[in-house]
């Protein structure tokens, strides 16, 4: 059948697969893949509008598909052409996890979905006109909204199939976006008999940010710092997410230093991330006195960050190339004292409810999401590993010399809020051994990469020989050239797969930046997990998802 | 100066004073804020919160949920477009006196966000007391935004009548 595709093109130096097919054929290839060929993951759909693109294309717009098969080795990408007005067969029967994603193309490019259940907006709000990504959106012209969505369009043939004719005897409620318990701003509207939810329907967007329209009007060092905005619970690795992949495109390797700090400080910011996630968990099943107890080793953790960037949250450690400076005296010494503090806390914690009949009763066997699901859902990350899967980014493509380090992939059984919390608390033991090895072997040398059209001379050659002078306007007036190409990579951040999909046009701005961000996908499930819970579990779902709005919405 | 009359009676036990007064220093120690905490400043607010910071040495650890038994309203976080109304909500629903601080460099001018999405500050909607930069602030931050409010809230009753009867009209006051 793929024979039947047009051509087969390379233009990245991986070994992904990159096809483009006529857009009749998508679902057909799509099929036919996911049921003879195992691609069973669906990374992520996304649309590029060609409209300013250096070289004509044959149509305005495309549609890129992601696939990953049963092994998660090999990573598929599919391309169709289109324009405007013509439509595109969904693939929503085939994944879960494309109803979100294509929801965001047409809310985004204003692109439609043949036999979409529900195509409506996702990100932006219901009285927006126009489609923001498209390129002759200006990018600053902003839309007054003036009513929130009642959401009764999604929740009444919800209530229909479920047998509910009226609603006489159904109570309705908000859980958000302004409620402790939606992390930020979230919205669960549940319909509910009792306490049971018999009908949920999840909206997010309320900290839709514009970060993929604002990438392309930076440079790429620029867009280092909105990096760190979208999982600010780890910024840093969002910060590495986004430079390695920039740094493929150029086709640069960092320096054994190099990458070596980004293993370090990227599984601090794991560790961070997971005891957040622990701490505002336990708080929602009442355990307060645990929230100090994994709170203040983050305390310590932004001590030693401030002192390594300047920053306790956001951190911009990470540039195109390399990192800003290299570790200062005494790093080690600080380290071991967090992660000290980082194992004492769980020690504390875990202590108190591991073998807690209360704890055990509030978090197992509720929120089951099994593997065959998860997968077909797109999750990833802790989340997915907790559902009995065992995909870990740094394993299944190790970067940064993952695969010289010993560490144990955590695989849960049940898939329940339990497994969720469990599999994080052995993250941050895993992470910890692996920065453990890395201090160790942590070798001398450069930091960054030696080419000074990607990375900043020394401030010494910039005031003294013209060469650096002129490294130094150019990368600061034009920023980091990157080649003309479009290419997908990924990491294992502290939620799953963070993955960016560039498309640059050979200037020193990215021509489209797509974030594939992981908690997206758990979000869309959360509507599912909690339809038939009791409205207090649904708050524990949603926190063991660890869902960071301003990945989530970006 | 020497105690005189009725009071002299009681002591040092005594200290006479304008009902105002009184108000105004129990509500200075006593603030109850409503943490509209949308992004990145609300996990430093959680900073602020917990131990090391510690926001009750303010007198302000009671964070209530609900607008209508709260009379500080922290906005940490970046607001959108599709979350004002519900920010503009919240803020009606609350009960005078209330104050607003606005938290960091999104919630104050939209920040670096200068997008087509972002507000760009939400003194676009609401009114606002005290303003605090970085991106996020740092939790001293907060406690000095904090300090602020309770120095304007004790003002002279004059002051705070008023600031009562102020007007505002924000892009949502049709």
């Amino acid at each position: 059948m793929l024979s039947q595709c047009e051509k087969k093109i390379e233009f990245s130096k991986t070994k992904n697969s990159r096809y483009i097919v006529k857009l009749k054929d998508i679902k057909r290839a799509i099929k036919f893949l996911k049921q003879e060929k195992n691609y069973n993951f669906l990374v992520d759909i996304t649309a590029v509008d060609y409209l300013d693109f250096c070289e004509p294309k044959q149509k305005r717009f495309a549609i890129i598909y992601l696939l990953k098969d049963d092994s998660f080795d090999n990573l598929l990408v599919l391309k169709a052409y289109l324009n405007e007005d013509e439509i595109i067969d969904s693939i929503t029967d085939l994944y879960e996890g494309a109803n979100w994603s294509e929801r965001e193309v047409w809310d985004q490019y204003g692109l439609k979905f043949k036999n979409h259940p529900n195509l409506k907006r996702i990100l932006n709000h219901k009285e927006f006109v126009g489609h923001p990504l498209r390129k002759d959106y200006p990018m600053t012209k902003g839309q007054l909204c003036t009513k929130t969505d009642d959401l009764m369009d999604e929740m009444t043939p919800k209530l229909k199939a479920k047998g509910y004719e009226n609603h006489d005897d159904l109570m309705f409620l908000n859980l958000g976006p302004a409620h402790p318990a939606s992390h930020g701003t979230i919205r669960t509207f549940v319909a509910l008999e009792g306490e049971t939810i018999v009908g949920a329907v999840n909206e997010i967007g309320y900290l839709h940010r514009g970060f993929e329209k604002s990438c392309e009007n930076h440079t790429y060092n620029q867009i280092i710092p909105y990096t760190d905005r979208l999982n600010y619970c780890s910024a840093i690795l969002n910060n590495i997410a986004f430079a390695h992949t920039v740094e493929q495109m150029l086709g640069v390797e960092l320096p054994d230093r190099g990458q070596f700090i980004r293993v370090i400080i990227g599984e601090l910011s794991r560790i961070i991330d997971h005891l957040v996630c622990l701490a505002a968990n336990l708080v929602d099943m009442g355990a307060l006195t645990n929230y100090w107890y994994l709170y203040n080793p983050r305390e310590t953790a932004y001590q030693l960050l401030s002192k390594l960037t300047g920053a306790r949250l956001t951190n911009s450690y990470m540039r195109i190339g390399g990192m800003t400076h290299d570790l200062y005296d005494g790093f080690e010494d600080d380290l071991k004292e967090c992660i000290k503090d980082v194992e004492k806390g769980m020690h504390d914690t875990l202590s108190l409810i591991e073998h807690n009949r209360i704890f055990q009763d509030r978090a197992q066997n509720i929120g089951i999401v099994t593997g065959d699901e998860a997968i077909n859902r797109g999750w990833s990350g802790p989340n997915l590993r907790a559902s009995g899967v065992n995909y870990d980014v740094r394993v299944n493509h190790p970067y940064y010399h993952y695969d010289t380090f010993d560490f144990d992939v955590v695989v849960g059984s049940q898939g329940d809020v339990y497994d969720r919390m469990m599999v994080r608390f052995e993250e941050i033991r895993q992470s910890i051994k692996i920065i453990d090895q890395a201090m160790k072997t942590l070798p001398g040398g450069s930091y960054s990469v030696a080419d000074h059209s990607i990375t900043f001379p020394l401030k010494k050659n910039v005031y003294s020989n013209i060469e650096g002078l002129m490294n130094q306007f150019k990368l600061v007036s034009e920023g980091v050239k990157v080649p003309n190409q479009e290419f997908y990579s990924s990491i294992e951040a502290a939620n799953g797969e963070l993955g960016f999909y560039i498309v640059s046009d050979g200037s020193g701005t990215p021509y489209r930046v797509k974030v594939r961000p992981p908690c997206f996908f758990s979000m869309a499930t959360l509507s599912a997990m909690v339809e038939g819970e009791m409205i207090a579990d649904a708050v524990l779902s949603l926190g063991s998802l660890n869902i960071i709005a301003g990945e989530l919405d970006r | 100066m020497a105690v005189t009359g009725e009071e002299a009676i009681y002591g040092d036990s005594v200290i006479t004073t304008k009902l105002d007064s009184a108000i105004a220093w129990a509500r200075e120690s006593s603030m109850w804020p409503y943490i509209f905490g949308t992004a990145c400043c609300a996990i430093e607010f959680m900073s602020v919160a917990s131990s090391k910071f510690d926001i009750s040495r303010f007198g302000a650890e009671v964070v209530r949920f609900s607008p209508r038994q709260a009379d500080l309203l922290i906005i940490a976080g970046t607001v959108s477009y599709k979350q004002a109304p519900i920010l503009k909500k919240i803020y009606d629903q609350m009960t005078e006196p209330k104050w607003v601080m606005s938290a960091g460099a999104c919630a104050c001018s939209g920040g670096f966000y200068d997008n087509y999405t972002t507000m760009q500050g939400v003194d676009e909607i609401i009114p606002v007391d005290v303003y605090i930069s970085g991106c996020p602030p740092r939790p001293e931050a907060f406690l000095e935004g904090l300090m602020q409010i309770q120095k304007l809230q004790a003002k002279p009753t004059k002051y705070l009548k008023k600031r009562a009867k102020r007007e505002f009209k924000g892009r949502l006051d049709a």
